[in-house]
């Protein structure tokens, strides 16, 4: 009896341990999003949660800060996303694959090469790619942030598809090859079906790395009208001084939302791809 | 006569050759997307940026070969360079052990069939997948600046607090702050990890009497140092090429006085603010080799703490 107590009051001050820990953590971001709500004045005065006065201005001041409006910048981000989502999908899929079930010459070779591209720091390409990007003139255009993704070059999720594909049974595949069917339709009617659950994770993962992929947005992007939403946050914090704290906290819990949507959307997906392959966020 | 066997292919007028031949084509077009992917924007590149650090080269006149004239000059030359990594050192060697022990201290709390389990971990989950964005960095400026949040907390217990942003000695550690602050992904990895040690073993310690300290000792933290060995080596690669937050608070400079200047800041200022590409490119590869080191010793001391069973 005595012990059970004991027991669940030791439950009771875990909870208020992680519960205090919880809102510590995410209070900032709770302070940015009900900032952004408040009038200017108020910001640095109040460290609450709860607007006191309660306004839209911020959003609609932000909206147009720049020059461009960020509608602008949402459109291209969510252009340049999406491609890369299809084309990662697409094309790592494929190679997924090749690796997982078929069999050719210099796979070992291949295989392992890929690996190693999986663990370079992407700036032993960086100098190079930027070379070849500017002599092909794609400077200021979207096609350096999206057609590498239709030619795999991130390695890691083939590997995530590989790994994935493996651990499907061959019964199905062994089955549709006895039919006759050929290779392309065992993968389109087979084994694509069957893999679903890596492919979304490699859709979810590619979209949220690409959306926040500042680096090379910031290197291939210099012109306004063809900025994403993290490079015309950059120019706005640039420009801006404190006295439009508000409307740069507005744009950037804009900018969070797909994340967000996708974090409540998809939650079960992104903890699994992280336990499983140990993606990070 | 010799005996004719009568293999299904060759009914359909394919000999084993034949066969073999196509298969190779059927795979070869699978892979060909990765290989020109491959070829053109990863080895190409790797063995162009390989030549390009032996070189001056400024992106509009041809590359000069200048032999190890960049590496002399990052080593012995260059006080930013060596300043660069230092401060990425202690980046790196600061924030990733105190971001792995959260992410551990956390996992272990939550493993025990928790109620509202679900719930903690997306919120100590959230963070880490919000932290590499823009919005976060400038939120982060705001917390850490003369008049931000912590400040204010600061003073309703009567402290001054200063700009830590703006300070030299305290900048680089409110960016060790933000990556220990999205110790969730890891978090998350240490839970699947918990989950796979048998509850037997517990019970045999239980009974032997062992307390919880003596368990997590001799059963939990052998039985997971595989994972804590993962986490290692995943984050401190990923720390190692931190940009985007130093960036965003110092406004692209790197400052105060280069205190929060990350090699890949550094790297983007050589390579793309000064344009100089065969220095940059050196940069790179002796990034590379700095981290490849660390992970060869990190690899070769494994065998000293990390239990495999089996």
């Amino acid at each position: 009896m005595t012990l059970r107590r004991h027991s669940q009051w030791g439950s009771i001050t875990k909870h208020l341990l992680l519960l205090v820990g919880g809102v510590v953590m995410i209070y900032p971001l709770l302070w940015m999003i009900s900032s952004s709500f408040k009038p200017q004045n108020l910001i640095f005065a109040q460290m609450g949660l709860w607007p006191t006065q309660f306004t839209l201005e911020n959003y609609t001041k932000g909206w147009n800060a720049i020059g461009v409006p960020f509608g602008v910048f949402f459109v291209n981000s969510f252009v340049i996303s999406v491609a890369a989502v299809v084309g990662n999908v697409a094309s790592c899929s494929l190679a997924g694959y090749a690796f997982a079930r078929l069999d050719f010459k210099m796979k070992g070779f291949w295989f392992s090469m890929m690996l190693v591209t999986m663990m370079l720091p992407f700036h032993v390409t960086l100098i190079p790619r930027y070379i070849l990007f500017f002599k092909l003139g794609w400077l200021n255009t979207f096609l350096p942030l999206t057609v590498p993704h239709f030619l795999a070059v991130d390695s890691f999720f083939v590997f995530l598809i590989v790994q994935f594909i493996r651990g499907l049974p061959r019964d199905l595949d062994e089955a549709a090859a006895i039919d006759g069917a050929s290779e392309f339709r065992i993968f389109w009617q087979v084994i694509v079906p069957l893999a679903t659950p890596a492919l979304v994770t490699t859709a979810i993962f590619t979209f949220i790395w690409s959306w926040d992929n500042f680096f090379s947005q910031l290197l291939y992007l210099s012109k306004v009208p063809l900025y994403t939403v993290p490079l015309g946050l950059r120019a706005f914090v640039d420009s801006t001084d404190k006295s439009s704290y508000g409307s740069l906290f507005a744009m950037s819990v804009l900018s969070l939302v797909p994340a967000f949507v996708i974090f409540v959307s998809a939650q079960q997906q992104l903890v699994e791809g992280v336990s499983r392959t140990g993606l990070k966020g | 006569m010799n005996e004719i066997v009568l293999s299904p292919t060759m009914v359909i007028g394919e000999t084993r050759r034949q066969r073999a031949i196509r298969k190779n084509i059927v795979a070869y077009m699978f892979l060909l997307p990765w290989l020109v992917g491959f070829l053109a924007f990863s080895i190409g590149p790797i063995l162009a940026s390989a030549f390009l650090s032996f070189t001056k080269y400024d992106l509009l006149t041809p590359p000069t070969w200048n032999g190890l004239t960049n590496y002399v000059v990052m080593l012995t030359k260059d006080p930013r360079y060596i300043k660069a990594l230092k401060v990425t050192v202690t980046y790196v060697f600061v924030s990733v052990p105190l971001q792995l022990t959260l992410a551990l201290a956390i996992a272990m709390v939550l493993n025990r069939g928790i109620r509202g389990l679900s719930v903690y971990r997306a919120i100590y989950y959230l963070p880490s997948l919000l932290g590499g964005s823009v919005a976060i960095a400038i939120l982060w400026r705001q917390v850490f600046g003369l008049n931000g949040l912590v400040n204010k907390a600061l003073a309703l217990l009567g402290v001054q607090g200063i700009s830590w942003i703006g300070t030299p000695d305290t900048a680089v550690y409110t960016l060790v702050l933000l990556r220990v602050w999205q110790f969730g992904s890891p978090m998350i990895i240490f839970l699947a990890g918990l989950k796979q040690i048998s509850p037997e073993f517990y019970e045999a310690a239980s009974i032997d009497g062992a307390g919880a300290l003596r368990r997590f000792w001799s059963i939990t933290l052998p039985l997971l140092t595989p994972i804590v060995f993962f986490n290692l080596i995943m984050q401190f690669i990923s720390a190692f090429q931190a940009f985007t937050q130093a960036f965003i608070i110092s406004g692209g400079q790197g400052g105060p006085v280069d205190s929060t200047l990350f090699y890949t800041l550094y790297l983007y200022q050589q390579g793309f603010g000064s344009f100089r590409m065969g220095y940059a490119s050196a940069m790179a590869w002796a990034l590379l080799g700095i981290i490849a080191a660390f992970t060869v010793i990190a690899f070769r001391s494994s065998r000293f703490w990390v239990y495999y069973e089996s």
